[in-house]
């Protein structure tokens, strides 16, 4: 700590008690708006004469000085400790902006590039034998079946796996579980989609492609999710429900069916939700496993499909005859894929809202 | 009827028999739960076992046989390089702004404001990698040019910003920027997380001594944060270390090792390479790129122990 | 007693609107809604004689941990034991083994025998779910099940576990069940609303209609007012009073009083110091346990000498 001021004998309870700090002066509240200010613009200036100008580094030394700047400003009216914490507010106030700084520009981007993409036959129609133009349906078809297949398979056997870890499980097959679905949650996307590529190709040798492997490479990274969050939310649930289920002569097995689980039932729903949002933009792993194609095609166990973020990929990997076009389509698609993670997870966090069981 | 009739002997106890209905009934039910759980251990095994089994020619293969007649330790060495570097270059910028981001959500902004700032930074959560990929190409990478030229021109001494600067923006550095926004929320939820947590009496107790904010914060949030913060920091790397469509999309791949982080000439990583490649490769080509995966999948999981090490480490303290 | 009088003067008329309870209560319909027993009219099945449940060297541990040691009692039918002693002691160990709750904690085991009229619940072939139809449980912390109504609350155990029952006979089951539990006045018209809205004294007489749906022969509670306002204390304990026509009951309680209010027996539990196991001291009808009791640790903890 600071060594007290000379003037030590001088301090007033009333100044201590104001928080005035150790000298008795007071910044006035616009202080730290006006360091900030003043810094950027100073900083401007001085880029502007030295002929290096830009606005990104403008902001970035503005910051710099203006914390330099509250704390110069600070320590001699209101000493070393408060001027000490005016600069680190300032500092960590400036980080948070520049971490919401990519945040802002990438919706803005997405949003602005995105809607010169969309189109009627954005929507309707896919890419087969154009050179120039087309559209994404086959992407958003495929984007759903891909995706609908993976949560059904992931769900079931995720849900009972997490019931067999928190009402069953005992001993070294609960603790392999455990270990086992910590290692899983940090296996690449890229190795998911490797792993079921090589899967397939066991069986009906290489170069195939279906849609189907798409979603058993996505079930590799959904279940531990699927897991992870069931887990948690069926601890949640109080053991003397358990008990007053049990006490009225009811089987384990009913007990979990028809007691834990509907009242652990939205947090199950959230998190199932929030699992499929996670994976539905995947494209490493659909690269590798799916492929990339043209035409539409629903059915998951015949030749290639492509999703949202493949086709994404690709447009911008090949863009066709006019290129800006195909840019934009790719830009349209990153859009459309933008909205639906962001409403999957608004209603997944509004479901948990409204649904779940208060357990006192 | 009534079906509890049991004002007979309680011999009924015994011939309570569908008690044989309901023991079959546990049976079945914690049956399907163990198949389920023994199903994941599969699935880990199985992910295992066919890498090693599909990478494995890679490995015993002569250095002739293989493409572009370069050994797969040559091959890889490269990759891993780019992988490890634009990981913890992600990291290294990444951590203080989430830790700065947290502690802004906890400890200065408002309430009310709290919550949905905490929602915003999830959200960044949610954004598909490729999307920042896009982003990275089109938006950041022509943004950051100006700015790499300045460091190339005035901090050019530094070996990373050696230069000569790219002219389009798509060098380890930018990835290493979208990397670190991309896996900032992951570390700053974690970090919120345990910030909100301290416990009231240790922070009342800074205060009751007089002692600022950024003291107080100082000196009793960020010491009990500290384990679960390291953590959170190596949950981003591994994300970082695995990240495909960003890299695959932005960086501008023709090299080997290099720190340069502002040039044209840079390694790849382990992903992007597969990404990039896979999809027109056949043969002893497919095998190798199978085998980086699998390199891949070893520098993770690495990374997940040390995190753990380090965890079990300071928690012990 | 003094507890005595004034559960008489509470009992002879519900009085509405004078309790705290009704403040908590969000629905309140027709009229507020008051923590009194209220009488029901002459209701309910006829009383019926209920099965003795006697323990015999009954020794309970956690691990290797003995926590109870050789009790020997009974409990006899259509009366109201209280088990009684101070914390740690054992006595809600003992509870749970008698209908093999004991034994769901992990490394919990049982020796000796406990028979309902002659037969070992323990026996071999016995299935513990059986059991625990036959024998209820109330516990401390008012439970009702969050997610379901006040009717499929109490209907709970027979949706569980019976086959198809006819609406009108789980109808019957249920009107009968809430007013044994002097509860139907009070919720006849929200049957179908959520059983976490109540007041905790209803949410209790809701567990306690609950337990008493599925007819079993004995009613074994935990500490069943110790998380009640002593209003709701006195409306339970009036309603224990007139469950014993129908049932046997066992109760655990800390307070003394409310063991000399509402039993009929009572069994003093103790432990010698902390790490033995707890054990019965003594077993006799409640007047002389608290006036003449034959050991003298009992008498030390009646007279509040320790405990």
């Amino acid at each position: 700590m600071t060594p007290p001021p000379a003037d030590a004998a001088v301090l007033s309870t009333r100044s201590l008690f104001s928080g005035e700090g150790s000298r008795g002066g007071s910044l006035p509240s616009w202080a730290p708006w006006g360091a900030f200010v003043g810094a950027v613009v100073f900083c401007g200036l001085v880029e502007a004469v030295l002929g290096w100008f830009t606005i990104a580094l403008m902001l970035v030394f503005g910051c710099l000085v203006a914390i330099v700047a509250i704390y110069a400003w600070s320590r001699p009216v209101e000493g070393a400790r408060r001027a000490k914490d005016r600069a680190v507010t300032m500092a960590i106030v400036a980080a948070f902006g520049v971490a919401m700084a990519p945040l802002i520009s990438l919706l803005y981007e997405v949003i602005v590039r995105g809607a010169a993409g969309i189109s009627w036959e954005f929507f309707t129609s896919d890419s087969r034998g154009v050179v120039a133009g087309g559209g994404a349906a086959h992407a958003i078809v495929g984007t759903l079946v891909i995706t609908a297949c993976a949560v059904v398979i992931s769900v079931p056997i995720g849900l009972m796996a997490a019931i067999y870890m928190n009402e069953y499980g005992r001993g070294p097959l609960r603790r392999a579980l455990t270990f086992f679905v910590d290692v899983m949650t940090g296996i690449p996307s890229i190795v998911a989609g490797l792993f079921a590529y090589a899967l397939f190709e066991l069986f009906f040798g290489p170069g195939i492609r279906m849609g189907i492997m798409g979603s058993i490479a996505l079930t590799v990274l959904m279940i531990p999710i699927v897991i992870r969050s069931a887990e948690e939310v069926l601890k949640i649930v109080p053991d003397h429900l358990r008990e007053a289920s049990y006490a009225l002569g009811t089987p384990k097995w009913k007990t979990i069916t028809k007691v834990v689980l509907p009242t652990a039932f939205a947090g199950l729903v959230t998190g199932v939700m929030l699992a499929t949002a996670r994976i539905i933009g995947e494209t490493a792993p659909l690269l590798v496993t799916t492929g990339v194609v043209d035409s539409m095609n629903a059915d998951p166990f015949q030749g290639r499909m492509q999703n949202l973020a493949v086709y994404a990929y690709n447009e911008y990997r090949s863009p066709g005859v006019m290129k800006q076009a195909s840019f934009d389509r790719a830009w349209a698609a990153a859009l459309t894929l933008i909205l639906i993670v962001m409403i999957l997870n608004v209603i997944a966090r509004l479901v948990y809202r409204r649904y779940k069981t208060e357990i006192r | 009827m009534a079906h509890f009739d049991t004002t007979t002997n309680a011999g009924q106890l015994l011939a309570a028999a569908s008690g044989g209905r309901r023991r079959r009934g546990d049976r079945v039910f914690s049956n399907i739960a163990v198949v389920a759980a023994v199903t994941i251990l599969a699935l880990l095994v199985g992910v295992a076992a066919f890498l090693v089994a599909e990478g494995f020619p890679a490995f015993t293969s002569s250095t002739a046989e293989l493409p572009n007649q370069e050994s797969f330790i040559s091959y890889v060495a490269p990759l891993a390089f780019g992988t490890v570097l634009a990981g913890v270059l992600a990291m290294v910028i990444a951590v203080p702004l989430a830790v700065a981001v947290a502690l802004f959500i906890t400890h200065i902004a408002p309430a009310r404001l709290a919550l949905l700032l905490g929602f915003f930074v999830d959200l960044l959560a949610a954004i598909p990698s490729i999307i920042y990929g896009l982003w990275g190409i089109f938006v950041l990478g022509p943004a950051a040019v100006p700015a790499m030229r300045w460091l190339e021109e005035k901090l050019g001494f530094i070996p990373i910003f050696e230069g000569p600067a790219s002219i389009t923006g798509r060098t380890m550095l930018v990835v290493g920027l979208v990397l670190a926004v991309m896996i900032l929320p992951i570390i700053s939820a974690v970090a919120r997380e345990v910030f909100s947590q301290t416990p009231r009496k240790l922070q009342e107790g800074a205060q009751a001594l007089g002692s600022t904010r950024w003291e107080m914060i100082r000196t009793t949030v960020l010491p009990f944060g500290r384990s679960s913060v390291i953590s959170g920091a190596m949950l981003g790397l591994g994300r970082a270390l695995g990240e495909t469509m960003a890299v695959a999309i932005i960086l501008s791949v023709s090299g080997g090792v290099t720190f340069n982080l502002i040039g044209q000439a840079n390694p790849s990583t382990i992903a992007a390479n597969i990404a990039l490649n896979f999809p027109e490769s056949s043969g002893l080509a497919i095998n190798v790129l199978i085998a980086t995966g699998l390199v891949l999948f070893a520098i993770t999981l690495a990374t997940n122990f040390l995190a753990r090490i380090i965890i079990d480490r300071a928690e012990i303290k | 007693m003094e507890g005595r009088k004034l559960k008489d003067m509470l009992g002879s008329e519900s009085k509405p609107g004078t309790e705290a309870e009704e403040g908590r209560n969000t629905m309140s319909q027709a009229g507020p809604v008051t923590e009194t027993s209220s009488r029901p009219e002459g209701v309910g099945a006829p009383a019926r004689p209920a099965k003795t449940l006697e323990a015999k060297e009954v020794n309970l541990y956690y691990g290797d941990f003995h926590a109870v040691e050789n009790v020997n009692m009974t409990i006899e039918p259509n009366k109201v034991t209280a088990l009684i002693g101070s914390s740690g002691c054992g006595k809600t160990t003992f509870l749970r083994s008698l209908n093999r709750m004991h034994e769901l904690t992990r490394g919990a085991t049982v020796k000796g025998s406990i028979q309902l009229d002659g037969e070992d619940v323990y026996g071999g072939g016995v299935d513990p779910v059986a059991v625990r139809r036959l024998i209820g449980m109330v516990f401390q912390q008012p439970n009702p099940f969050p997610t379901m109504s006040i009717y499929d609350n109490v209907a709970a155990g027979l949706n569980f576990n019976a086959g198809k029952i006819k609406k009108s006979a789980k109808d019957e089951i249920v009107e009968r069940s809430l007013r044994g539990a002097h509860l139907w006045d009070e919720v006849k018209d929200r049957l179908g609303r959520p059983g976490s809205g109540l007041s905790g004294g209803q949410q209790q007489r809701l567990c306690i209609a609950r337990a008493t749906a599925v007819s079993p022969e004995v009613l074994l509670m935990d500490e069943p007012c110790s998380a009640l306002d002593p209003v709701a204390t006195l409306a339970i304990e009036d309603l224990i009073g007139e469950l014993k026509k129908e049932y046997t009951i066992a109760i655990v309680t800390h307070n003394m009083q409310q063991a000399a209010r509402a039993s009929d027996n009572t069994a003093f539990f103790n432990l010698d110091e902390s790490g033995k196991p707890g054990h019965l001291v003594e077993i006799g009808p409640t007047d002389e346990i608290f006036t003449k009791p034959k050991k003298k640790e009992t008498e030390d903890y009646v007279s509040g000498r320790f405990g």
